[in-house]
């Protein structure tokens, strides 16, 4: 080496290059890395596994459930778990639709980050939160309006009332769910319109289309898929969300299309999280039953969002 | 053609002058759309205060207003597809608006009825002995800590790791995507069914009837890892092949070159990610509801004996308060203020992470 | 400290497919070999496969012999990292560390592998690179500064510097100025006349100029067609090829005709 400078002399260019060693620590960490991701794969299976062979006694056709048979038990809890999650989903898309145009594309540049950051906060406050805000806030507000709704549309099924007069309805508890799936059905939908491309956007501008033009022929069809899938994940979440049910509702284990009245049906989570901690025996395996019923359900809607995603190539 | 002052078509070309727009056309003034706002709110005001009225209902009728009032303004002035553009631009601002309310509302209402019990003897006692009035939610925040942090000990090396592994070396392996689809499964499990997993788990080695910290841990990592997994993922696919690429061509091998190279790279996004997570089971009630149960004592051994959290008893402090009921309800608002402080302040915390650790100059 | 190669009978693939075909040739020591041909005609493939740098791509594996130092690179039991510790290599895109300091970038390749070395020879290995780069007295001052800071052929020469810095043997160098302006190119250029003193050098590089200026040797990479592998088409001394092309192929491409 003939270097004018004064470096120092080093190993493998005099020592030639090594062969036969095996590099233990590529060989560990890959395996660590795997083995992690396998873990992954063991917890879910056991998730199954265990549900279901803590659910067996109750799932035998002679356990002794209240109301009579286990499906007399779950089915109406079955009811209510949906009726609320469909609510949630109803009044929770147009807006977080709406708000993720908003975000994307009306507000102002400088402000847009800041005003989605103020959606993102909706998401950080605990579930226990909304429950107790559900009754003591929520529920008030909504008595007015359930007592003008009876007034005014009682024909309807949905608002046959007599009206509760705590507020502490299926719909109230439906609302407080879409509060709490409206951040996530943002965050995806705006991203999402965020995703469409610059070109297409541009390209119905410069047709001479107006904002909205351009957003119904460039963006909502860019998105609509997107939407679908996140809706189906917020739809996932408002099926297990428990506590603020289990505090807002007032149950009496029904099933009734009447939102508006004081009787109202409860959902899986909230009557699990309302009965478990006292319960013993058989009724801890009715309970996991019914549990292992909603991870079922949660399941496969989430499956089906995902499936949607995978099928469109969107980006979620 | 209305108040044109662009030029004028060419006579002879027809077919031009149907698709010809002038370049300027009638529009409303840039205060207009306030104008209409406010014109609305008076109009709200004027129908219904006469019967006496809520906010509410004042809001929903100047909102309604707004929209008709807006279309029909400029639909006369501009021509329909500026109004029906107008009517989209106010509707959306209205769904932001709404999305508001809640925040606005559940905030107030944490923070003004919390403030009763935020006091000292709050975060100095404990519910030992305490019957009634005073006490405080000690236990309940060092259960909190004690179990989140227990928590985030199991998720963070699963969940990296697992990351690493699928951008490192699963590629587009079976058990790749395996994980992959079964973690995005897992982000949709409900918090309950996590908690039910780990009692049927604990009741079936240990013994039914199980109560402790573990247990509780376990629960949230269920929920936590997933997203770790997907946080790191995301952030692992952002570091640029170029920087793997110039550390292999050092003649640094694969495992140095994830963990000096990779991970260090994309730090501060992992970081925040895992912040981010941590502040999103902090406030999970459901699953510790049926791990932890309840207590009124402070325990810092998460591997005996049951231990408080923030959200549990503010749940059990609201439903059963005891007597005299105020003192309960009190202290429950006050849990729920302290819950949501600790995970607003996490949430911050993520941000000035990713926003100062973030690696300097150009990506 | 400077190496020969020999190259023989080397095929690469990527999976089933046969990205470079049967490849001769001796890369000589103290010199420049520069490597030439249309795009997608395997240059830069090959130029990785010389310190196992393409398998890093899955599916990609070579057979044929790349021989230097009497000890073929692609024995069973060599080590691909060893191999890369003694044949560096810059890539067309300058890429520094971003969340390292022009030093600790420098002394990446000796930090990252966690050897042990005192303070004082690590500040003369990193001081003597960057002479090594013609880099030294543009940054001496702000050593502790951000390797992103720089301009870009200043980050380019400071990745010759990284390189270098584990003195290697031969240094192979991937369309090194593609992504920089004439004038950084010139540096860089000037900069490998410097370098073949010590280390055998071999380039890819479009712009037959710059093969023309800083080259010994040249190979001319060609493709036989759509979807065919590469092939070396020949190899001569840079004056021979650009002067009087034993193929006719050769002599379109350098006159322009294609590619």
């Amino acid at each position: 080496m003939s270097t004018p400078t004064r470096a120092p002399e080093r190993g493998p260019g005099g020592g030639g290059i090594a062969t036969g060693t095996k590099r233990r620590g590529d060989g560990l960490f890959r395996g660590t890395a795997t083995g992690a991701g396998v873990l992954i794969l063991l917890v879910l299976a056991a998730v199954a596994v265990f549900l279901v062979y803590e659910a067996l006694p109750a799932l035998s056709p002679d356990a002794e459930v209240d109301g009579g048979s286990l499906t007399a038990y779950v089915g109406p809890l079955l009811f209510g778990t949906v009726l609320a999650a469909v609510i949630a989903l109803v009044v929770a898309t147009p807006v977080s639709v709406g708000i993720g145009l908003f975000i994307s594309h009306f507000a102002p540049r400088r402000a847009a980050q800041g005003l989605g950051y103020l959606v993102d906060l909706l998401a950080a406050v605990p579930s226990i939160v909304y429950g107790i805000w559900g009754i003591v806030v929520l529920s008030q507000w909504m008595v007015p309006v359930y007592a003008w709704l009876t007034d005014n549309l009682g024909f309807i099924p949905l608002f046959a009332g007599p009206a509760s007069a705590s507020g502490r309805t299926i719909l109230t508890a439906g609302l407080v769910l879409a509060v709490m799936i409206l951040p996530i059905i943002t965050a995806l939908a705006r991203d999402i319109f965020l995703q469409t491309p610059r070109l297409h956007e541009e390209a119905a501008l410069a047709l001479g289309a107006t904002r909205w033009e351009m957003i119904k022929y460039s963006v909502i069809p860019y998105g609509r898929s997107g939407v679908v899938s996140a809706a189906m994940l917020g739809l996932g979440r408002a099926l297990g969300e428990t506590m603020a049910v289990a505090l807002v509702l007032s149950v009496s284990n029904v099933v009734t299309f009447n939102l508006i009245s004081s009787t109202n049906p409860s959902t899986i989570a909230a009557n699990i999280a309302l009965n478990f901690p006292e319960a013993t025996g058989i009724d801890t395996n009715v309970l996991i039953a019914s549990g292992l019923a909603l991870f079922v359900i949660t399941f496969l809607v989430n499956f089906a969002a995902r499936w949607i995603v995978a099928r469109s190539g969107a980006k979620a | 053609m209305t108040t044109t002052t662009g030029k004028n078509p060419q006579p002879s070309r027809e077919a031009l002058q149907a698709i010809d727009q002038p370049l300027s056309k009638a529009a409303l003034p840039r205060w207009a759309p306030w104008g209409v706002l406010v014109l609305s709110v008076v109009v709200a005001l004027a129908v219904l205060l006469p019967g006496g009225t809520s906010a509410g209902a004042v809001a929903v009728l100047a909102a309604l207003l707004h929209l008709v009032l807006t279309a029909a303004v400029s639909g006369a002035k501009e021509g329909s597809r500026k109004a029906k553009d107008r009517v989209v631009t106010a509707l959306v601002t209205i769904a932001f608006l709404i999305a508001m309310v809640p925040l606005v509302s559940v905030v107030w209402t944490v923070v003004s009825r919390g403030a009763a019990r935020f006091d000292a003897q709050f975060f100095t006692w404990s519910m030992q002995g305490v019957i009634g009035e005073g006490g405080g939610g000690l236990h309940a925040i060092w259960g909190t800590v004690v179990v989140t942090l227990l928590a985030a000990l199991i998720s963070v090396p699963i969940g990296l790791l697992t990351a690493v592994y699928l951008v490192e070396y699963g590629a587009r392996s079976a058990l790749a995507r395996a994980i992959t689809f079964l973690v995005d499964v897992m982000t949709g499990i409900p918090s309950i069914v996590a908690g039910l997993f780990v009692v049927a788990l604990f009741a079936l080695v240990v013994g039914p009837q199980m109560r402790i910290g573990l247990m509780g841990a376990i629960a949230l990592s269920v929920l936590m890892i997933p997203t770790v997994v997907r946080s790191t993922e995301e952030m692992l696919k952002l570091v640029p092949n170029d920087l793997r690429e110039a550390a292999y061509a050092l003649g640094v091998p694969k495992w140095r070159t994830i963990v000096k190279v990779v991970l260090r790279t994309s730090v501060s996004g992992i970081a925040t990610g895992v912040t981010l997570a941590v502040a999103r089971v902090a406030g999970e009630t459901a699953p510790l509801l049926l791990t932890l149960g309840l207590t009124v004592g402070t325990n810092f051994n998460p591997f005996e004996g049951r231990m408080a959290t923030l959200p549990v008893f503010a749940y059990y402090q609201y439903t059963q308060p005891g007597v005299p009921a105020q003192a309960g309800v009190d202290r429950a608002w006050t849990a729920a203020l302290v819950l949501i402080i600790l995970v607003m302040a996490l949430n911050l915390f993520a941000r000035l992470i990713s926003r100062l650790f973030a690696p300097k100059g150009s990506r | 400290m400077s190496k020969l190669i020999d190259v023989s009978d080397l095929n690469i693939f990527y999976g089933d497919f046969l990205a470079v075909e049967d490849v001769n040739m001796t890369i000589e020591p103290r010199a420049v070999t520069a490597l030439i041909g249309p795009s997608g005609c395997g240059k830069s493939t090959f130029l990785r496969s010389l310190n196992r740098m393409h398998e890093v791509i899955p599916g990609a594996r070579v057979e044929g012999k790349v021989v230097m130092d009497g000890q073929d690179l692609y024995d069973k039991d060599v080590d691909p990292v060893s191999v890369r510790q003694h044949i560096g290599m810059v890539f067309q895109r300058p890429n520094p560390f971003p969340t390292m300091s022009i030093y600790e970038n420098v002394a990446a390749g000796v930090r990252l592998n966690a050897k042990r070395m005192k303070k004082s020879d690590l500040d003369d290995l990193v001081e003597s690179s960057l002479r090594g780069a013609n880099l030294w007295n543009e940054v001496k001052d702000r050593l502790d500064k951000p390797g992103m800071g720089l301009s870009g052929g200043q980050q380019q020469r400071l990745c010759i510097a990284r390189a270098i810095a584990i003195r290697p043997s031969v240094l192979l160098m991937d369309e090194p100025c593609s992504a920089l302006d004439p004038i950084s190119t010139l540096a860089v250029e000037d900069l490998i006349g410097e370098l073949k003193n010590e280390y055998t050098i071999v380039i890819v590089t479009h712009n037959m100029q710059q093969a023309a200026r800083v080259s010994d040797q040249t190979g001319f990479f060609n493709l036989a067609g759509v979807g065919k592998p590469g092939k070396l088409v020949e190899i001569d001394s840079t004056s021979t090829i650009f002067s009087n092309p034993s193929q006719k192929a050769t002599e379109d491409y350098i006159s322009g005709r294609f590619g």
